[in-house]
């Protein structure tokens, strides 16, 4: 990628959640890095550890979760920083856009004192100020009538017009990396695509870093410059987002490109990826992807692969793909869906 | 008419139309509010409506029944009844009130801040309610009367003690389902601080269920304060107080006379009762829930 020193880096984390049977692994190798300006994309099924990653880059987890590894924003480590320090970074440097935004506003309180309350209290923003500023990001995000939006309540507004709000709140504190969970989940279909625009546009305009969280490949694809491709708690390929279709090296990454379905054809039944995916805490000492892989060998089961070069890439895989262009099988499954 | 009056007239009836929709199905609720507001206006304006002085004696209007100059007759000493009660409303209601109020305050501090806390701190704050929520509050009184002396003070704040865990257990349960809930890590996403969130955020949402919660303790917080003074542990004579006016009858029923006790005895039930239809028509209101 560019000269530019990464803005995120994700090193070997691991995360353990507390579960009624003990403390559960949850993230088992996570490496990641986000350069500035640059989007990534975390792509995986539900379960596979993406928005937790997430979480654990922002300290969301549960207070009796534990994390080690490392993770450095724009220098400095995050997992030590202390409360000032974390409430600083929140406010100034990283934003979060969540999947659901009903129940990510406070239903009480008027969109206006949402957007404008963190402005206010964190940054020292007069009032008149704050509220001149998140309407007029209100009116980029394309709602029209903003000052009388920022009047409303959030159950007045519809999920698409809420999400705006979610996207206003975090492009106002302006941030220096936008973590966007899974934006357009929530959403009706044909508001998926203009809030993913809007996203994308505010993104382009301010050279904003993106860790874009989704199990849409495609559309990873679309918006992203890099692609990170989790599997059971682990980011098992690494790639550039324009070879993702050609130059994919992992088994785990073909088969999700093998199993999206040809609008083209339609007859055929539709192809999954064999067995089902695993969670971190039930992988065994070797790759995880292992007992579903069709190139597994003996070296597969008992040792952990690490992310290495492959292809234009980095890939977790004792024997990584060499280049074949991997083409969506007649009426192949989708990528399974997750949250 | 003119048209100012016309208007006038329209604002009226929309009024009216709004309060006739706002009490259309809900009869019960409606009766219930109004003894509360009665009662109330009595304790308020008890000196402009009682007949008598609560405490004037006199030897030669002993036992008296209804009549004219005494409506609801006169006790043991000739002090008039309807008077004693109009009086005795005041320590009623505000010993209850005080009783709910204090308990609604300091058990929504305790629990929200041991919710927010948690650790150590909840796991106290959580254990010391059990330990409370244990002893019922009579014997408390029991206790602290003898430590204390009897009065209506000591009984105010025994009550209160008691039912702090009844307020602070409902509201830690419902302040922990808050705390994780989504909104809360949004707003600290956006980097403000755990205290603003907690005092500004979850706390406001919290309260409908602490008003709720108050005004259900209420009917039996007043039960209680009148148990208490019955049994000689809250209110003294000559107080004229409701629960000590059931007891001072006493006497009377041996001697036929049982005004005293069934009227004092008769507006605390249907007092408390008011105030418990009351409570699930506020939580009805405020929660939604059909309990």
């Amino acid at each position: 990628m560019t000269g530019s020193p990464p803005l995120l880096v994700v090193d070997d984390l691991r995360v353990d959640l507390p579960t009624r049977d003990g403390m559960r692994r949850v993230i088992h190798r996570a490496d990641l890095t986000v350069p500035a300006g640059t989007a990534v994309a975390l792509v995986g099924e539900s379960g596979s550890g993406k928005s937790m990653t997430a979480r654990a880059v922002l300290r969301l987890l549960p207070s009796r979760a534990r994390t080690t590894g490392s993770v450095r924003f724009d220098g400095s480590e995050v997992t030590t920083l202390g409360a000032a320090g974390l409430r600083r970074l929140r406010a100034h440097d990283v934003a979060m856009v969540f999947q659901d935004p009903r129940a990510h506003i406070n239903p009480v309180r008027t969109v206006g004192d949402f957007l404008t309350e963190a402005l206010i209290t964190t940054r020292g923003v007069r009032p008149r100020a704050a509220e001149a500023k998140v309407t007029a990001l209100l009116r980029e995000v394309g709602i029209a009538d903003a000052s009388r939006r920022m009047r409303q309540r959030p159950p007045e507004l519809s999920g698409g017009l809420l999400q705006r709000v979610m996207i206003t709140a975090a492009l106002a504190g302006e941030p220096r990396l936008l973590i966007a969970d899974e934006p357009t989940t929530a959403l009706d279909v044909t508001t998926q695509a203009e809030v993913m625009a809007i996203i994308d546009e505010a993104r382009a305009e301010r050279g904003l870093a993106m860790l874009f969280i989704t199990h849409d490949l495609a559309l990873a694809a679309a918006v992203c410059d890099r692609i990170a491709v989790m599997y059971a708690g682990g980011v098992v390929e690494e790639l550039p987002a324009r070879h993702l279709h050609e130059r994919a090296a992992h088994p785990y990454t073909r088969a999700l490109l093998a199993s999206r379905p040809d609008p083209a054809a339609t007859a055929e039944p539709l192809r999954a990826v064999p067995g089902r995916p695993l969670s971190a805490f039930e992988t065994g000492p070797g790759c995880a992807f292992a007992p579903r892989c069709a190139h597994a060998q003996d070296l597969c089961h008992t040792e952990r692969p690490s992310l290495s070069p492959a292809g234009e890439g980095l890939a977790a895989c004792h024997f990584p793909a060499a280049d074949a262009r991997v083409t969506p099988q007649p009426g192949a499954r989708s990528t399974p869906h997750g949250r | 008419m003119t048209t100012y009056q016309i208007a006038a007239l329209g604002r009226g009836g929309a009024r009216w139309s709004r309060l006739r929709r706002l009490t259309r199905g809900r009869g019960v609720l409606v009766v219930a509010c109004a003894v509360v507001a009665v009662a109330v206006l009595a304790a308020l304006f008890a000196p402009l409506l009682a007949p008598y002085d609560p405490d004037a004696v006199d030897p030669a209007a002993v036992y008296q029944g209804s009549s004219a100059a005494h409506w609801l007759g006169t006790d043991d000493t000739g002090r008039d009844i309807l008077s004693r009660l109009l009086y005795g409303a005041r320590p009623s209601l505000l010993a209850p009130a005080a009783v709910t109020l204090t308990a609604g305050l300091g058990g929504t501090v305790l629990a929200v801040s041991a919710a927010w806390l948690g650790g150590w701190y909840d796991r106290l704050v959580s254990a010391l309610l059990d330990i409370v929520f244990g002893f019922p509050g009579l014997v408390l009184a029991v206790v602290a009367a003898a430590v204390f002396g009897a009065g209506l003070q000591v009984a105010v704040v025994t009550l209160s003690l008691a039912y702090l865990p009844y307020i602070g257990r409902v509201v830690r349960s419902a302040a922990l389902r808050e705390r994780n809930l989504p909104y809360v890590s949004a707003l600290r996403m956006l980097g403000m601080s755990g205290r603003r969130i907690c005092l500004r955020h979850l706390t406001p949402n919290l309260l409908p269920l602490v008003l709720v919660q108050v005004a259900t303790s209420f009917g039996y917080a007043l039960l209680d304060v009148a148990a208490f003074s019955f049994i000689g542990l809250g209110a003294q004579p000559p107080t004229a107080e409701w629960g000590l006016m059931v007891a001072n009858g006493s006497t009377g029923i041996l001697a036929g006379r049982a005004e005293q006790s069934l009227y004092a005895g008769a507006v605390i039930v249907v007092f408390v009762i008011a105030c418990s239809l009351l409570g699930g028509g506020l939580s009805r209101q405020l929660l939604g829930d059909d309990r």
